[in-house]
């Protein structure tokens, strides 16, 4: 198996495919962005980007990867750490509390307004329902999104 | 008053972690050689336990141990108040999520298999599950060894208020209300479930690292199972992915469990929780029966008799300390002149019970902000008229006793910024009241509620917090307090109120990862305590440090100490061409032989409480806070929308503006989820809901817009003049939602969460 994880190859050899998708990420390659807060794919902690796609890792194989380009928050900042807009945008905001919920919510967000980057705010709304947070009650996670919608498109 | 501007951008130092995926969280760490250790439950509620066979289980591959309560080296049971919390089940199983035996093995995966191979032997007995029963006289013991007031028996507490005389004063009124209220079983749902890593390190310290909200109760808990010493252990902050007062006793409990694992086999051991043991263990919102007696008398609440009752489950928890805040704050912010409370806490079988953010006001104004619309409907007023004639003002006293004058008492200004942002009395007067318009099925209501808190423990406990201020010898600064960063935003709030003490930048402090073998223990990072006690003790080291410049600096800058002047990042004598950057200051300290360091505490004022009267000074400042709802009901299908959430605190000072606007609009959205979604249910001892497909926390398309109203009278006995907003943001919107369907609806729900009723079609009223 191949696949693209943050612009970098890996070569996956067979016995990975049946293991649990976010184990492996976490585990394997220590991409521990991605967090377990259910283990049902019910939070949205463990979101990750799969072609543009959000997907909840901790509900797959790792044989779903196979052949795409994977996104996870360790890849969304620039060189030398430089914070995408989005990112940027959740700190301005106040949309970060206890964390736990925001590399989800990054990605989440950043696959929708690659899709939308002139949403409203109902839209917004919509877009991170898949996703828990108890800290913020979302209010300051659809302002960040809301604000950072300017720089895609 | 001074009413915060919003919109200013955000700053928090750990932000940047957290955004990048970079902030480690428990379960984010390894270490080398790490094993990982998981519970093993059992399928009793109620049992006598005979034997647990090990065996099977100690023979699957990779299994390193199985540890049960006979290998316990230090102390089986533990508790905060009571010890009685067998961190292993040792003679019976008391609740449904009692932990009987430990499996560590190399790899998770395989611990987790195992656990399924330990069998329990037991004989089970019927579980006492109604706390009305376990109330009575000749009820079964939840703990046989228990005593309360000289006999045995399941109350866990009995707190009481009396005050003037309430039978004759029920006597004297106009009408008298009475109504029953129960809540339920509320989940905290942080995001981030239990974890725990111990390492046994070379020195013969036990080094804990956590999901926790007390690193000092951790390490009392690690300490008393290991039979070790508190100087053994040490406790070390990490990230946490929120508390809400969950991540108390459940959390030391888990690093307690690991701790042990790590001591028996010598190695670094991991215990991680999955969502399913971490809803099934951990502590819940106590659930309250409440029974409210409330007389009206000339347009005034002249008499409340209320009887509480809460569940405590299988253990004590701070059940004693939750249920004392309900009782003080028992008749909400009003005036009330003869009170009569008794409030039980009771041992069940049931899940235990312990903190979470409201500590026991969430209950309460549930009952009381909805009895007060009650009482304004029967005197035919509105019910904003009934509040202002009875409110709490400047130099009121307080149902035990205190007067509030050392504050400015806000509850009116509060309310009335409300008031004012939702055009609310307009807006009452179109409720629906059960009436839909001929073409809609939608009910319209608002509703509010309006709430006053005792900041901090009050006279619940010992409270007083410490922080270390050290300037290093580049002028950069180390800052730490006795407060713990659960995803708050404590730490930020520190740093923000040094560098405005210190007139530097945020950049220049560097807030030090908390161990507790480097400062003192503060207490907990509960009751809203954080930012005023943590906050006032970085005011009084900064000052210490201050003081310490002054003296050392005043002769190279040619003036007196009294004259000089921190401000610009610099720190400045009589005139501004005269100043020190803090890389020279040091400097001219190390010259010195003096030592650019600080250790400030903050002593809480005075309080008191009489235990057999309930009269005393309950806490030594007070919040004030109201919030507001607009929703529809739909009479078909009894859906209930929310369209908008109005709340208006009063925070003291506001360090960090966004932050405290997050707190507001998460207390918001969880006491949304307290009104009308959540609930922990719970058949014959066993939680039946154990992720968040069936325990509902509100989502983003759950909740409506949301706007914060953020009141600043700073508080002369607070030294930062802050005080909270952590608890009062989360106690006032179930019952807000309660009045607001009433409103829609004209039907009146006791029960949270409010289980609409679906109104017949040929029955419009």
């Amino acid at each position: 198996m191949k696949t693209t994880i943050n612009n970098k190859v890996y070569e996956l050899n067979d016995e990975a495919a049946d293991r649990n998708l976010l184990d492996y990420l976490r585990e394997e390659l220590d991409l521990t962005g991605a967090k377990n807060g259910c283990g049902k794919g019910l939070c949205g902690a463990c979101t990750i980007l799969a072609d543009n796609k959000a997907v909840k890792a901790c509900r797959q194989k790792v044989s779903f990867i196979d052949g795409k380009e994977v996104l996870t928050i360790e890849g969304m900042s620039g060189p030398g750490g430089k914070l995408h807009p989005l990112q940027q945008s959740f700190i301005d905001c106040g949309a970060v509390q206890c964390g736990f919920c925001t590399p989800g919510m990054i990605l989440t967000a950043h696959a929708f307004l690659l899709k939308n980057n002139n949403p409203s705010r109902d839209e917004v709304r919509k877009a991170i329902t898949p996703n828990l947070c108890r800290c913020t009650g979302y209010q300051q996670i659809i302002d960040a999104i809301m604000n950072a919608a300017v720089n895609y498109g | 008053m001074k009413q915060a501007e919003t919109g200013k951008k955000a700053w928090r130092n750990d932000a940047y972690s957290k955004v990048t995926g970079q902030a480690e969280y428990c379960d984010d760490l390894k270490v080398h050689g790490m094993a990982h250790a998981v519970p093993v439950y059992s399928s009793e509620v109620h049992a006598e336990i005979i034997s647990i066979e090990t065996e099977e289980a100690r023979s699957f591959p990779g299994v390193l141990s199985v540890i049960t309560a006979g290998d316990i080296p230090g102390e089986i049971r533990y508790g905060q108040i009571y010890k009685d919390y067998h961190m292993l089940a040792d003679d019976r199983i008391r609740f449904n999520g009692d932990v009987i035996a430990i499996v560590v093995a190399q790899k998770r995966e395989q611990a987790v298999a195992a656990a399924k191979l330990v069998r329990l032997n037991a004989k089970p007995l019927p579980p006492l599950l109604d706390p009305e029963e376990a109330l009575k006289d000749g009820a079964s013991l939840v703990h046989e060894d228990h005593i309360f007031e000289g006999k045995s028996c399941n109350i866990t507490n009995h707190h009481k208020i009396r005050r003037g005389n309430v039978s004759a004063a029920f006597k004297e009124c106009d009408f008298v209300i009475e109504r029953k209220f129960n809540t339920q079983y509320i989940e905290h749902s942080y995001l981030e479930p239990e974890s725990g890593l111990c390492i046994p390190r070379y020195d013969g310290v036990m080094e804990v690292m956590g999901s926790m909200q007390h690193p000092f109760s951790t390490r009392r808990f690690v300490a008393a199972i290991l039979g070790a010493k508190l100087s053994d252990v040490e406790v070390r902050s990490v990230a946490v992915g929120g508390g809400f007062g969950g991540k108390d006793d459940t959390a030391a409990l888990v690093c307690a469990r690991a701790a042990l694992a790590a001591k028996i086999l010598n190695k670094p051991v991991k215990m991680t929780y999955d969502r399913e043991w971490s809803f099934r263990e951990s502590y819940k919102r106590h659930p309250y029966i409440i029974y409210y007696k409330m007389g009206i008398k000339n347009g005034k609440i002249h008499a409340a008799e209320v009887k509480i009752i809460a569940d405590s489950g299988a253990y004590c928890s701070v059940t004693p300390w939750v249920t004392w805040r309900s009782t003080v704050q028992c008749c909400g912010p009003y005036e009330v002149e003869h009170v009569h409370c008794d409030t039980y806490g009771v041992y069940t079988n049931n899940v235990f019970t312990g903190a979470m953010r409201g500590f026991g006001s969430p209950q309460l104004n549930f009952a009381i902000e909805q009895l007060v619309d009650i009482a304004a409907e029967k005197l035919g007023i509105s019910p904003v008229e009934f509040r202002k004639q009875n409110m709490l003002r400047q130099g009121s006293t307080t149902i035990t006793g205190q007067v509030l004058d050392t504050h400015t008492v806000s509850l009116d200004q509060v309310f009335e910024e409300t008031l004012k942002r939702m055009d609310y009395e307009s807006k009452l007067a179109k409720c629906s009241r059960g009436r839909a318009d001929e073409n809609s099925d939608e009910l319209y209501g608002t509703g509010l509620a309006l709430s006053y808190r005792g900041m901090s423990l009050g006279a619940e406990g010992m409270d007083f917090n410490s922080a270390i201020i050290n300037v290093q010898p580049d002028g950069s600064i180390l800052l730490e307090a006795a407060i713990h960063e659960n995803g708050q935003g404590a730490e930020s709030a520190f740093i923000l109120i040094a560098a405005g003490e210190l007139g530097t930048s945020v950049d220049r402090i560097r807030y030090r990862q908390p161990s507790t073998s480097n400062i003192p223990d503060g207490g907990t990072t509960v009751a809203s305590r954080g930012t005023i006690m943590g906050g006032g003790a970085v005011v009084t080291a900064t000052r210490e440090l201050k003081r310490k410049l002054a003296m050392a600096l005043c002769c190279r800058l040619s003036c007196n100490p009294g004259d000089i002047r921190f401000f610009n990042d610099r720190i400045y004598g009589k005139t501004d061409d005269v100043f020190l950057t803090y890389e020279q200051a040091v400097h001219e300290m190390y010259l010195q032989q003096e030592i650019p360091y600080a250790f400030g505490v903050f002593k809480a004022p005075k309080v008191s409480w009489d235990e057999e009267t309930g009269k005393g000074n309950a806490y030594f400042t007070w919040v004030y806070g109201c919030q507001a709802v607009e929703l529809t009901v739909n009479r078909k299908t009894g859906k209930v929308k929310l369209l908008n959430m109005t709340a208006a605190h009063e925070v003291g000072r506001a360090i960090n503006m966004p932050m405290i606007l997050g707190q507001i609009y998460g207390g918001m959205a969880m006491g949304a989820g307290y009104g009308l979604m959540e609930e922990v249910k719970v058949k014959d001892g066993i939680i039946q809901n154990t992720n968040f497909n069936t325990y509902k926390i509100p989502r983003a398309a759950d909740l409506p817009e949301m706007q914060a109203i953020v009141i600043e009278n700073g508080d002369p006995l607070s030294p930062s003049g802050a005080k909270g907003i952590g608890e009062p943001a989360n106690e006032l919107m179930a019952p807000a939602i309660a009045n607001a369907v009433y409103n829609a609806t004209g039907i009146r729900y006791y029960s949270s969460p409010l289980k609409i009723t679906v109104e017949n079609e040929n029955n419009n009223k």
